[in-house]
């Protein structure tokens, strides 16, 4: 079996910096991600994008390019392209690339898989025109791709104003914004002003793009409820409600988001400690200041391990970055706290803003909470909320009960898209929303694998 | 509350004893650490088959697949029970005398349900299967069931029927105090005049609270799910030359197995899966239904079960405590029988007797041979 | 219908031909097919085996697994995830694909 001394999933932030500070170190470290160019979710294609679209994606993207130079000049081995459908708590690694399956083994692993957008069911978000924002922005990002005739976009989140203003400078007809956070989410926020003040570029840019979109004349609706998408085979409007009343508007594309949330299933996969966090609303994994996980040798940082965006991904890499070194013999304990101190004071400094987002965009409970009967949580397997209902009072009372009883989750997504969904309705339901303690077991391969892929698996015994 | 009988685990043999007694009238309670079907008997494969069984569950098993055929009658459930049969496949002449030579023994003993199949037929049942194999051994009676399903039918109607069942705790303890057996919980301790060891791949350590040390080893054999597929398979098919159980499910997702065993960690109650291992049933897929290759696994998984050496299970009376009961080490193949081990369980239970032949299956098989090694 | 998507304006782009639904499309090399389909106007790239309703691509990174399309005669594969090569062939997929089974 193939082996590293460091081996780093995820090319986003929180990986690029982590395998830069340890390949620096001198460890042998080797960085795989499943995309083709190094980046993450933020700075997607940053290095191989027209020049033209990355100027129209603002300076916060471009700068990306500075962090990958960092981790190309490291001498890091990288391994583009290049899927993980496997990781246990012997820090086994399950490979994919070009169809080829292989197993490799490290002394550490480090987790940056990132974030994914929260799924959040509601009436007709499967119908084909109905899209995340997230999956907009990376259209745009990595193939120029935007709208044409027109889109609404819905929900809350700092990423859907940010496309939003991206959409406005490539000249989107964006028909309406519509604010889905509950209206005292704002007087919530408000306790946490004091603190986010102390980054308040965050604040400053927020407002701008808001006042860029309205300036542009963008019509935003606020404390919109009863979001429905409608149509046949494809989206023919929405409808929603709002302090007006009842609205419609024709349109043939909705994209919706609502926040963002750990992509927990390699982490979960390992078998790591995880909690539920009620302020982020998803399962976080359990980690020390480091990353360290409860599992020996692996570490999760970056979003993958709780959301605090992409320049507290970027410290928390290198910290674990300078963990490894520390834990394989490179670097003494004093040497690594000294080398730790600025990143520790800028993420620190950095993850103020996060409590007042938290409050500022949370979405409704109703809406996570309690979706309609008619709602299909389970899109693989076409689940209905109603379903799920009436398994949980059939006396299957946790989520696991649920999916094993209904399907729900047993799809090819693999749960991605319905866990947190289903948590947070049989919480609800049974009167525990605070004290989630329950997700799907997830299992692997978490990326699919071909039967052939299986059997020609590399790095395994022949028949033992 | 006043209780009949104690059954430690909710798994089927746990269910299936309490309902049993229900049907007769006693009350049982089912204590289970964690939740029905947790274990072996909500993730299994859902195999109902008799074929290839060894001779000692001949008669339980074809006593069981008469029950699993109108099993609506006794879960009011129907359990998604298929009885499109199982077919064992033979490459070579070799082995297709090995299982004539079984089915000769079999109807020397006045079993009629397995039979030789030719080639013809077992291309007509498996069509997709890889040419040049030269028959099988078959039994057109023998299907597949949703095995959570099954336990959640087993659990509601022995709760019709009377049966309480505690979730979530944990027996760690047992005196006998008069003629009565106490079970200490984490949940407080519960009385009642019979208890029995249903407690799977834990059973050992109830047992061993009787003095009756058992060869049990828990191991965790691996399962993996496919993406669905159209419909291009009725029967389960099982071949003499691998390990393999194969079949594809109503819902189009074929379900891979072959005893094939992840790692275990009893203790936390954690497997892992060993993908070196699950290689092996990937070629064998690969060799045996090459229109797979290219079919994505979408889950694999593993579950907890209790195995002897000699992979028969333990269904007896205890040799060392009255009013004590024992049923487990179903080595990986107690779904199908579960119906009929409740309805053997009520019988010891309350008449000390049973209808069908649970010799080989008695606890003091390990005892005496302990004793002797002394 | 006209096409929900459109592509920006850019300089130098470089160019294949892939096949989609029978048709011959241009598309920018080393793009997904899922964002080659949306941009070429097809709306839905498959329908679920179950009620048979349309989807389509919805997050476009690989965690919900509605853009399962048949690529090169063979179902089920992640249209987000693989990248366009010339003379590729892609079809949406009809429930779990079995014309190409
Ligand atoms: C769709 C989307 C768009 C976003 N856009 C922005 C933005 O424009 N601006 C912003 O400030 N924040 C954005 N975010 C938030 C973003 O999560 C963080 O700001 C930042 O990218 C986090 O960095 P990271 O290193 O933790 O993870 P990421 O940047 O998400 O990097 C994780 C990397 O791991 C890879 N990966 C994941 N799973 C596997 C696997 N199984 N095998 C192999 N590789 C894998 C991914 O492909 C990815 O490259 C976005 C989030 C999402 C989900
Ligand atoms: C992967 C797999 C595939 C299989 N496929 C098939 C098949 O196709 N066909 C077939 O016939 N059989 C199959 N089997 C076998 C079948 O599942 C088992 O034989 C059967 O389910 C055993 O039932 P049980 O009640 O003995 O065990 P279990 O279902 O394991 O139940 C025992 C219960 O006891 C509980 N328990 C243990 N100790 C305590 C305690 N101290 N206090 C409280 N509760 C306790 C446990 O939590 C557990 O729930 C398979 C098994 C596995 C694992
Ligand atoms: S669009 Fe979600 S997985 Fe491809």
């Amino acid at each position: 079996m193939e082996h590293h001394q460091l081996a780093i999933i995820g090319g986003g932030p929180a990986g690029l910096a982590a395998a830069a500070v340890a390949a620096n170190a001198g460890l042998e470290c080797v960085l795989i991600d499943e995309q083709a160019t190094p980046g993450g979710q933020i700075y997607r294609a940053v290095n191989t994008i027209p020049k033209q679209r990355a100027t129209l994606l603002g300076p916060d993207y471009q700068c990306g390019q500075k962090l990958i130079d960092q981790f190309n000049k490291s001498g890091a081995s990288y391994r583009p392209s290049t899927t993980i459908w496997n990781l246990n708590s012997q820090r086994e690694i399950g490979i994919l690339h070009n169809g080829q399956a292989a197993l490799l083994s490290a002394d550490r692993v480090v987790i940056a898989t990132g974030a994914m957008e929260r799924p959040v069911p509601f009436p007709g978000w499967t119908l084909p025109g109905v899209m995340t924002a997230g999956a907009g922005q990376i259209l745009l990002k990595s193939a120029g791709i935007v709208p044409n005739d027109g889109v609404v976009m819905a929900g809350s989140g700092p990423l859907l104003l940010l496309l939003a203003w991206q959409y406005m400078r490539a000249g989107v007809n964006i028909q309406a914004i519509l604010d889905m956070a509950p209206q005292n989410n704002l007087w919530r926020a408000m306790l946490h002003l004091p603190r986010a003040l102390f980054v308040h570029h965050y604040i400053l840019k927020g407002l701008k793009y808001q006042l860029q979109l309205r300036r542009a004349g963008i019509p935003f609706y606020k404390r919109i409820t009863d979001l429905h998408a409608i149509g046949n085979d494809s989206l023919a409007a929405i409808e929603f409600s709002d302090s007006k009343g009842k609205q419609r508007i024709e349109t043939s594309l909705l994209m919706c988001h609502f926040g963002v949330i750990p992509d927990s299933h390699l982490s979960r996969c390992t078998g790591c400690k995880h909690h539920w966090d009620p302020a982020q609303l998803c399962w976080r994994p359990v980690t020390d200041e480091w990353g360290n996980s409860s599992l020996d040798g692996i570490a999760i940082v970056g979003d993958g391990s709780g959301i605090g965006g992409a320049v507290a991904a970027r410290h928390a890499g290198r910290l674990a970055g300078l963990e490894s070194v520390h834990t394989l013999g490179r670097m003494s304990t004093n040497e690594r706290d000294e080398e730790a101190r600025a990143d520790q004071r800028w993420m620190a400094d950095d993850l103020n803003i996060r409590p007042f987002l938290e409050a500022l965009f949370r979405p409704s409970p109703t809406l996570l909470g309690s979706p309609k009967d008619e709602t299909l949580v389970c899109r693989c397997e076409e689940i209905t909320a109603g379903t799920i209902r009436q398994a949980l009072h059939a006396g299957h009372q946790d989520t696991n009960q649920i999916k094993f009883f209904t399907r729900c989750g047993m799809g090819p997504c693999q749960g991605r898209q319905c866990d947190n969904a289903v948590s947070q309705l049989v919480a609800h339901e049974l009167g525990v929303e605070m004290g989630i303690t329950e997700g799907y077991r997830i299992r692997p391969p978490i990326r699919p694998l071909t039967i052939e892929q299986l059997a020609t698996l590399q790095g395994v015994d022949e028949d033992k | 509350m006043k209780t009949d009988a104690i059954i430690i685990g909710g798994g089927l043999m746990g269910l299936s004893t309490a309902l049993h007694l229900g049907l007769r009238g006693v009350k049982a309670l089912v204590l289970e650490k964690d939740s029905p079907g947790r274990h072996a008997s909500g993730v299994n494969a859902g195999g109902l088959r008799q074929l290839n069984r060894h001779i000692a569950e001949i008669p339980l098993t074809v006593a069981a697949a008469e029950i699993w055929k109108n099993i609506r009658n006794l879960l009011d459930s129907d359990c998604d029970v298929e009885l499109n049969g199982q077919v064992r496949v033979a490459e070579t002449e070799a082995q297709l005398r090995s299982l004539q030579t079984r089915v000769d023994e079999l109807q020397a003993l006045g079993f009629y349900h397995e039979r030789i199949i030719d080639k013809n037929e077992l291309y007509r049942l498996v069509p997709q299967l890889i040419n040049g194999c030269v028959g099988a051994l078959y039994n057109p009676a023998d299907g597949s069931a949703r095995p959570f399903h099954a336990t959640t039918a087993f659990r509601r109607k022995a709760i019709s029927l009377g049966t309480q069942i505690k979730n979530g705790v944990n027996v760690r303890g047992i005196e006998q105090i008069q003629n009565s057996w106490r079970v200490e919980t984490n949940q407080g301790s519960f009385s009642a005049p019979y208890l029995v060891n249903c407690a799977g791949a834990w059973a050992n350590q109830i047992a061993a609270t009787f003095n009756e040390a058992v060869p049990l080893t828990p191991k965790a054999p691996m399962l993996m799910v496919t993406e669905r597929l159209p419909p291009f398979l009725k029967p389960v098919v099982g071949a003499v030359g691998h390990k393999l159980s194969f079949k594809q499910t109503q819902n189009g997702t074929v379900i891979i197995g072959g005893a094939h065993l992840a790692h275990l960690d009893l203790e936390q109650q954690r497997t892992e899966i060993d993908f070196a291992e699950l290689k092996t049933s990937a070629k064998t897929v690969t060799m045996l239904f090459p229109h797979m290759a290219s079919v994505r696994i979408v889950r694999a998984w593993a579950g907890i079960e209790a195995f002897m050496p000699d992979n028969i299970p333990v269904i007896s009376p205890s040799a060392k405590a009255d009013g004590v009961f024992h049923a487990f080490g179903f080595s990986a193949h107690g779904f199908q029988l579960s119906p009929i081990v409740g309805h053997i369980m009520a019988g010891l239970i309350l008449d000390g007797k049973t209808d069908l032949p649970i010799e080989p299956f008695d606890i003091r098989r390990f005892q005496m041979r302990e004793e002797h090694r002394e | 219908m006209s096409s929900i998507f459109r592509r920006l304006e850019e300089p130098d782009m470089q160019w294949i031909n892939i096949d989609i639904e029978g048709k011959t499309v241009r598309v920018p090399v080393g793009e997904t097919v899922a964002a080659a389909i949306l941009a070429s106007g097809l709306h839905s790239c498959r329908t679920t085996p179950l009620s048979g309703e349309s989807r389509a691509p919805f997050c476009m990174m690989g965690v919900c697994f509605e853009c399962l399309m048949e690529i090169d005669g063979i179902p089920n594969r992640q249209a987000c995830q693989v990248q366009v090569k010339e003379g590729m062939r892609i079809r949406r997929q009809i429930g779990t694909g079995e014309e190409y089974r």
